[in-house]
């Protein structure tokens, strides 16, 4: 009954936080200077034309009536139509968001395989050279811009070292040769039983992810550094060195078992945070993805798509945070 | 004998120089039941946490000789040291809230204590660890052993704590202050518990207390500790007759249902107790 | 010197401002014998000092175009090169530092205070007003920062101004939570409850015993944000939402020289670097305070 209760309660928390997302947006739409109805019918059309337009768009209604036609719009999935590639914002979306959720995906397990030991090892000794040094590495991470390392990247492994394949999804050869399934190349192209293709899109996959990979995993590392002390400092871990325990034993099975489920919403804050850095390395790396999309839009002034875009990212951080908190509730025996 | 300690000195290191928590403390342990009083700060825990080695990693430990069973415990390698903890002595701390593990079961750290010493398989040890349970006088053993540290009381957390420092069958016990974030009507009963199971199994036990009385009523043996320094060994039953200013301060402050005071006496603390010897 | 040194350091200070003093001693001296905060400190105080007298430091205008020189290596003449124009990379360096210390320290007098504010007072007042404050941080959290920042400055117009409002609008959350969770920590103790037995009004509470317990966390968290403004104003530049070239922004400064990348890697990677190293310098100063200032957060 607790559980339903508490339950209950994410879900509305959830609810209001979507609900006030949509008035951000909405609110951000209204306060834009170019009016949206010369963006749709163009500088020199007629004022007839211009007044017809306004009506259609409901933009002579009061704004809370605007604002509750904007929310029944949402409900139904639509998110207005982008000025620049005619198509509604969600068919957009849906072309470009795939692209994305491949390279975050990637990006987040190999930072989460490399920043989470690094960090149980550091708490494991504090204080000693190889925490200095991973503290170093990761302050280094934050403080890099991540269409700095990108570029630099790009440079390195692609024009002077010639290992990684140049930007894009995938070579040109392989242009319209797999069907879309998923969206995500990768998975579509070994779907398809195309291993040329496969392997070409993992290759143009791998220096994006790392780069991404690396904007999180300081965050990564230093949540679970931090988490690990805090673990660590307690007295449970006394008991465990008394039982004899070994030393990998205390650290995995007691220390790293009391922050594992709290690190799952670190994860999901770090899976929302890569989206951001997405928007940069896909910029960089001609990724066609969401945040592709976002800019080349902003550049546009096509602020359906923009505020579309943005909504989505939103809910999509909402959604992972209600997972890492359900997962919570799932998992760990204190809150259970 | 258990345990010889001799000159045992623990210090941390602060900005403003070394400060010693312990300064000196010589003393045996064998078959028998040992108390060590003293207030906050007195040392008594360090002193005793010393013989494990379970200190923070920022206090230096140095001894003249310290000794568990004849092994040099302060040279001894990690892997030796495993092999005293937990097998051959055991350590009951203060509160289970702190002191259990929040997201295993009680029954998975008692049987994680017994496969860690004994091997065998995971059903041999939740075996184990029920009868263990049992041991301690949990009436539904089955029942607690699948319990996580939260969902139990006070005194049944300590009888789980209990049961998974005898699962080696140690021939030590170290309690440090088992009993003092306990309701003072489970205290007796778990202190009633160790008492029965140190004679049933012929082990030593090391008591660490705040309450005189108590350690006089339950132990052959009393140290009390002073600022780092034992100011005072007796034999229980001898305690009235203790000599040190500061132990005869403590029990003339004790109140008495037989010979009551119109007023307690106020301890009075003279600098030279702590003063470096 | 050793007099005023054993005026700060004495056990018994004779005054509450010895104490106080004293005290800030102690952590300057903690805070001393860490190295990466000390570079920190050091490199952000040359930045700033840079980037307050970059008229008198800079060789040249950092507006001027000469084509003749255009891309041209670091040299005598050019310490750190030109950019596609011919403007001394140097000169605009400094310059860019201007833009981008400014729009940090813009950033930071607009948000601090706000965050501080709705953050203690939803600690303290609990109930109704924190359940309100709380679920509107929690939208504003719910974007990545540089993506709502993109949104509000594409409503607005891009440009320096519009970049520091939108910054401002998205980086506020974060110290009402900070301030949310000191209060609340503070809120139950005892002298509160003494304060408020001796007819102490909220208000009162607030302001003079909550807030100022508040500072430091803030202070540490002031710092350690600054580098991501950085990062965000750079990003904004770098999508050419941020400052207009021909201003001389460092993330504006990458987007314009992007292509040179190839044959003149330079002209990209200069204001790169400087991105980098005055984010990190504020990251490990901000770090080194923590540890000084706000233990119980490491």
């Amino acid at each position: 009954m607790r559980r339903i209760k508490s339950l209950s309660e994410t879900l509305s928390s959830v609810l209001v936080t979507l609900f006030g997302l949509a008035v951000v947006t909405f609110m951000i739409g209204r306060v834009v200077p170019i009016d949206p109805t010369i963006a749709i019918v163009g500088d020199h059309a007629p004022p007839d034309v211009v007044a017809a337009a306004r009506l259609q768009l409901g933009l002579d209604k009061p704004l809370p009536v605007q604002f509750l036609i904007y929310v029944q719009h949402l409900l139904h999935g639509d998110l207005g139509r982008s000025v620049m590639s005619s198509h509604p914002v969600t068919q957009d979306i849906a072309q470009y968001f795939p692209a994305t959720v491949e390279l975050a995906t990637t990006a987040i397990i190999i930072a989460m395989l490399i920043g989470i030991p690094l960090g149980v090892l550091a708490a494991a000794r504090q204080g000693s050279r190889f925490d200095q040094l991973v503290r170093v590495i990761s302050l280094g991470g934050q403080s890099v811009p991540v269409f700095v390392l990108g570029l630099v990247a790009l440079l390195v492994f692609y024009v002077k070292l010639g290992w990684a394949p140049g930007t894009g999804q995938q070579d040109v050869l392989f242009d319209g040769t797999v069907p879309r399934v998923t969206g995500m190349l990768v998975v579509d192209a070994a779907l398809n039983g195309d291993w040329d293709a496969t392997s070409d899109a993992l290759a143009h996959l791998a220096l994006p992810a790392l780069v991404l990979a690396f904007f999180s995993l300081s965050t990564i590392t230093r949540m679970t550094r931090a988490f690990m002390l805090d673990a660590l400092g307690g007295e449970y871990i006394v008991t465990a060195r008394a039982k004899g325990l070994s030393g990998t034993r205390i650290l995995w099975r007691h220390g790293f078992g009391n922050i594992a489920v709290p690190l799952i919403t670190v994860l999901a804050l770090a899976y929302a945070g890569l989206l951001e850095g997405a928007v940069l390395t896909e910029v960089i790396f001609s990724w066609p993805g969401i945040g592709q999309y976002l800019t080349v839009s902003l550049l546009n002034a096509d602020m359906n798509a923009v505020l579309g875009a943005t909504l989505v990212i939103g809910a999509v951080y909402v959604g992972l945070n209600m997972l890492a908190d359900l997962a919570y509730r799932l998992f760990d025996p204190r809150v259970r | 004998m258990l345990v010889r300690m001799d000159n045992l000195r623990v210090g941390f290191r602060t900005p403003q120089g070394v400060s010693e928590a312990v300064r000196g403390v010589s003393l045996t342990v064998g078959q028998e039941k040992l108390g060590i009083v003293g207030e906050s700060g007195s040392g008594k825990s360090l002193t005793a946490r010393s013989i494990l080695r379970l200190l923070p990693g920022s206090a230096t430990v140095t001894a003249d000789k310290l000794e568990f069973d004849g092994i040099d415990v302060l040279s001894a390698r990690e892997g030796a040291l495993r092999r005293i903890r937990g097998k051959r002595a055991g350590l009951i701390m203060q509160d289970p809230k702190y002191s259990l593990n929040p997201v295993m079961t009680a029954g998975a750290q008692i049987a994680e204590a017994w496969r860690a010493h004994k091997g065998g398989s995971r059903r041999q040890a939740t075996k184990a660890a029920i009868d263990l349970l049992a041991q301690v006088r949990i009436r539904d053993p089955a029942r607690v052993a699948g319990l996580y540290p939260h969902e139990l009381s006070g005194g049944m957390g300590q009888r789980v704590m209990i049961a998974m420092m005898l699962a080696p069958d140690p021939e030590l016990l170290i309690a440090d202050e088992p009993t003092s974030a306990l309701d003072a009507t489970v205290q007796a009963d778990i202190l009633r518990l160790i008492e029965d199971l140190v004679a049933k199994r012929g082990m030593g036990l090391m008591l660490i207390s705040h309450d005189l009385p108590l350690v006089s009523h339950f132990c052959d043996r009393v140290l009390v500790m002073y600022a780092g320094r034992v100011v005072e060994e007796v034999k229980a039953a001898d305690l009235h007759r203790a000599k040190h200013p500061y132990t005869r301060g403590l029990l003339e402050c004790l109140p008495s249902l037989v010979k009551p005071k119109p007023q307690l006496s106020v301890l009075k603390r003279d600098p030279a107790w702590s003063a470096p010897q | 010197m050793s007099s005023t040194r054993d005026w700060l350091l004495t056990d018994a200070p004779s005054s509450r401002r010895q104490a106080a003093w004293g005290r800030r001693y102690r952590r300057w001296l903690q805070f001393r014998t860490n190295g990466l905060a000390m570079f920190g400190l050091t490199v952000a105080v040359i930045l700033i000092l840079g980037a307050v007298f970059a008229p008198l430091l800079a060789p040249q205008n950092p507006g001027a175009q000469n084509l003749a020189m255009r891309l041209a290596p670091p040299s005598a003449q050019h310490w750190l090169g030109t950019d596609e124009l011919g403007r001394d990379l140097f000169s605009r360096l400094l310059y860019g530092g201007r833009v981008t210390l400014g729009m940090v320290v813009a950033v930071v007098i607009l948000v601090a205070p706000i965050g501080l504010l709705v953050g203690s007072v939803a600690g303290y007042a609990g109930g109704w007003a924190d359940r309100v404050l709380m679920r509107v941080t929690d939208v504003f959290l719910a974007v990545p920062q540089l993506i709502l920042a993109l949104a509000f400055v594409s409503a607005l117009k891009p440009g320096i101004t519009s970049a520091v409002i939108a910054i401002a609008l998205t980086a506020w959350p974060p110290y009402a939570r900070q301030a949310r969770a000191d209060t609340l920590t503070i809120r139950h103790s005892d002298f509160i409850a003494a304060a408020r037995l001796t007819g102490a009004s909220g208000t009162r509470i607030v302001l003079h015993h909550i807030i100022p317990l508040c500072l430091s966390s803030m202070i540490v968290r002031m710092t350690l944000s600054m580098s991501g403004i950085i990062l965000t104003a750079a990003g904004l530049g770098f999508l050419g939402m941020g400052a207009q070239p021909p201003m001389p922004e460092w993330g504006t400064m990458i987007a314009t020289s992007r292509a040179f990348i190839l044959a003149q890697w330079w002209v990209p990677a200069i204001p790169g670097i400087a991105i980098f190293v005055a984010s990190l310098a504020f990251n490990l100063l901000g770090d080194g305070l923590r540890d000084v200032l706000d233990p119980r957060q490491r």
